[in-house]
């Protein structure tokens, strides 16, 4: 892959992506539309967030790659060979050793530190998208801060279920004024989201950018009397025995039979290796 | 043991080779050249090259070979080279009306300077399956006529000079480029057009049959469809003047559409226009409609609230390399959110029977 340019991009391109994610960054929450390049991979695929970290990785970076908080499913892999091949760098699935983490769907367990750029692959970025699909209507409300229709949705809800019926991509509202799309992440992950770390988020399909300083304000919507809970299954993990991780559900046995275990496979491993153990877990402890 | 999320390295390696392996088919068989499939499948790498934006048959084939004739993978493939090629200025605008055509017909006019060709077209062929070409028979020469070095100017042309139909001028602005900024809307005619040209012929196809079928329907008439090559010229900074750098073929569809005018606009027929790469005029013809379609508030028409009219549902919709991306991806992993659907779906199964019991009670 010498043919092509470190981390793929041009380097023309690689200024673009970082002038959109510098206006980002100067405007939290904010989406910034850019010229998204059509990558080597699919669009759905972390399109946005492959072009994000390609624009910010340099050759003495580590990079880890996560998908639904693990490190081995296939599209991490595949994500984290492409910048192996094309950008030569060192990789990692520590998250401490990482100073580069694209992620999709979670925010890994382990305190993220200063000096470390968390990049979200997102889907569909803006979150007014399914109350108004006209991207001509939401750029006005989010002009206007007219957020009164996604207050509405989630009274609705209320008003219907007894609970805000979001379970994921569960909207925030930035440094007191844009609303903003944290990315599939379940809500369980929110309250990390002011944090040491730069965030940023790439949307490739939807040509778009944004971006959290390091300990931006990031507040969860709610009403007074029905706030925000970050909520996962109620269970330690079975693997390592934690009670503060988000947890993946696994069917075991045609008998319904289940599990609960980590999604945030290095958090887990870690703590297994740290002589934790859950109740499911039939290794002895080293 | 919990083991779903280990081995996704290898398994990804191994389904590589399993997927080559299955491109090949039967090893008894002779390999499919790409000059086969340039010679051969020539209506694919037109589509192919129409909806990769980039004019070069050898790498269309080569990317039908590698997809296992799967387009939309083919034309992912040229996109995610063209992306990757350097820009070195922007071609004049050809003229069509010089075209070498292969095929011209007016639906307009019977006959007309230049004539009606009919080309190499499926139009009047019976559809039936030729059981010869199984068998590998060898094709008789066509018969040939001497070329008619006279003009074959634009039908509109004919229109244009008795005022019938609205002129459509150039003001100068240079083209904009889809590839190189971001889509943002009101988008213009120029860009509509270039969204239209390489979208997705299924979709632009649909987009235009609603049309005719009454959802913001436009009356359109083929004033003239033409196929056939034009060379392409270059300016060349250093040498002050133009130079031919290839030549390529084109399909230019332009629609003749009735208007009985509004308050902006005297009664006059109005256009609606298609280019496309290779010979794709299935193409042409569809974004032609479209292209009309779109044109109504520039036209002071009214808005129906038809889906070919909404400028902004086409544009963001005509694109199959977006489209199949985002409607494959969900077959990645998503355990994450629907565990937290699971917990949620559970939390409001169980708050409802909490009710239903109390009620019960009561």
């Amino acid at each position: 892959m010498t043919d092509y340019n470190f981390a793929y991009l041009d380097e023309q391109t690689k200024r673009m992506i970082r002038r959109a994610i510098l206006k980002g960054l100067a405007i939290p929450g904010y989406q910034v539309p850019f010229a998204s390049r059509e990558m080597p991979m699919p669009y759905g695929w972390g399109t946005g967030g492959v072009q994000v970290s390609a624009a910010v990785l340099c050759p003495e970076d580590t990079l880890k790659v996560i998908d639904q908080g693990a490190d081995d499913t296939t599209n991490a892999v595949s994500i984290r060979r492409f910048f192996e091949r094309t950008a030569q760098i060192a990789v990692t699935t520590a998250t401490a050793d990482a100073t580069v983490i694209q992620t999709r769907h979670r925010i890994p367990e382990e305190p993220l530190r200063d000096g470390q750029i968390l990049v979200y692959q997102v889907p569909i970025p803006e979150p007014l998208r399914f109350l108004e699909p006209r991207e001509s209507e939401t750029r006005k409300m989010h002009a206007l801060e007219e957020y009164g229709l996604m207050h509405v949705k989630l009274y609705e809800d209320i008003s219907r279920h007894g609970h805000i019926a979001t379970a994921y991509a569960y909207p925030v509202k930035v440094a007191d004024r844009y609303v903003m799309d944290p990315s599939p992440i379940p809500k369980f992950d929110n309250p990390k989201m002011e944090m040491a770390a730069i965030q940023l988020f790439g949307a490739g399909r939807e040509q778009r950018i944004y971006a959290l300083p390091p300990f931006t304000r990031v507040v969860s919507l709610d009403f007074e009397d029905h706030p925000f809970v970050a909520s996962k299954a109620d269970h330690p993990c079975g693997l390592c025995g934690a009670q503060d991780s988000y947890l993946d559900e696994v069917i075991v046995d045609d008998a319904g039979g289940r599990m609960f275990v980590c999604s945030d496979t290095d958090y887990c491993a870690g703590r297994q290796v740290d002589g934790h153990r859950g109740r499911d877990n039939k290794e002895d402890a080293a | 043991m919990y083991v779903a999320v280990k081995g996704g390295e290898r398994a990804i390696d191994n389904a590589h080779a399993w997927l080559a392996e299955e491109r090949r088919g039967d090893p008894a068989v002779p390999e499919l050249s790409t000059a086969q499939i340039r010679e051969q499948m020539t209506l694919t790498v037109n589509r192919v090259m129409a909806e990769g934006s980039l004019y070069d048959p050898d790498l269309a084939a080569l990317a039908i070979k590698q997809a296992r004739g799967d387009l939309i993978e083919a034309i992912f493939l040229i996109r995610a080279y063209r992306t990757t090629l350097p820009r070195f200025g922007s071609s004049l605008p050809v003229d069509t009306g010089a075209m070498a055509c292969d095929r011209r017909i007016s639906a307009t006019f019977k006959d007309l300077p230049g004539g009606q060709v009919l080309g190499p077209t499926f139009d009047y062929t019976h559809r039936l399956l030729d059981f010869m070409l199984a068998a590998d028979g060898d094709v008789p020469v066509a018969p040939k006529m001497p070329v008619d070095p006279a003009p074959v100017p634009h039908v509109m042309s004919f229109l244009n000079s008795e005022g019938l139909i609205a002129q459509e001028t150039c003001d100068g602005t240079p083209a904009p480029d889809l590839t190189r900024a971001p889509l943002e809307l009101p988008a213009a005619r120029a860009l509509r057009l270039q969204a239209l040209t390489r979208g997705d012929e299924g979709f632009v196809l649909g987009m235009a049959y609603s049309t005719q079928r009454g959802y913001a329907r436009n009356h359109a008439f083929v004033g003239e469809l033409r196929i056939g090559s034009v060379p392409v010229e270059m300016e060349i900074p250093e040498l002050g003047f133009s130079i031919e750098i290839g030549e390529i073929t084109l399909t230019e569809c332009e629609t003749v559409n009735q208007f009985t005018g509004s308050k902006t606009e005297p009664a006059q027929f109005t256009r609606g226009y298609g280019l496309v790469f290779g010979q794709t005029e299935r193409k042409a013809i569809s974004m032609a409609l479209v292209d009309r379609a779109l044109r109504w508030e520039e036209l002071g028409e009214d808005d129906q609230g038809a889906p070919a009219q909404d400028a902004e549902f086409v544009l963001y919709h005509c694109d199959n390399i977006q489209a199949t991306g985002f409607l494959e991806h969900i077959k990645l992993p998503h355990y994450v959110d629907f565990q937290s659907e699971l917990e949620l779906v559970r939390k409001l199964r169980r708050d409802a029977g909490a009710v239903d019991r109390q009620e019960a009670a009561e």
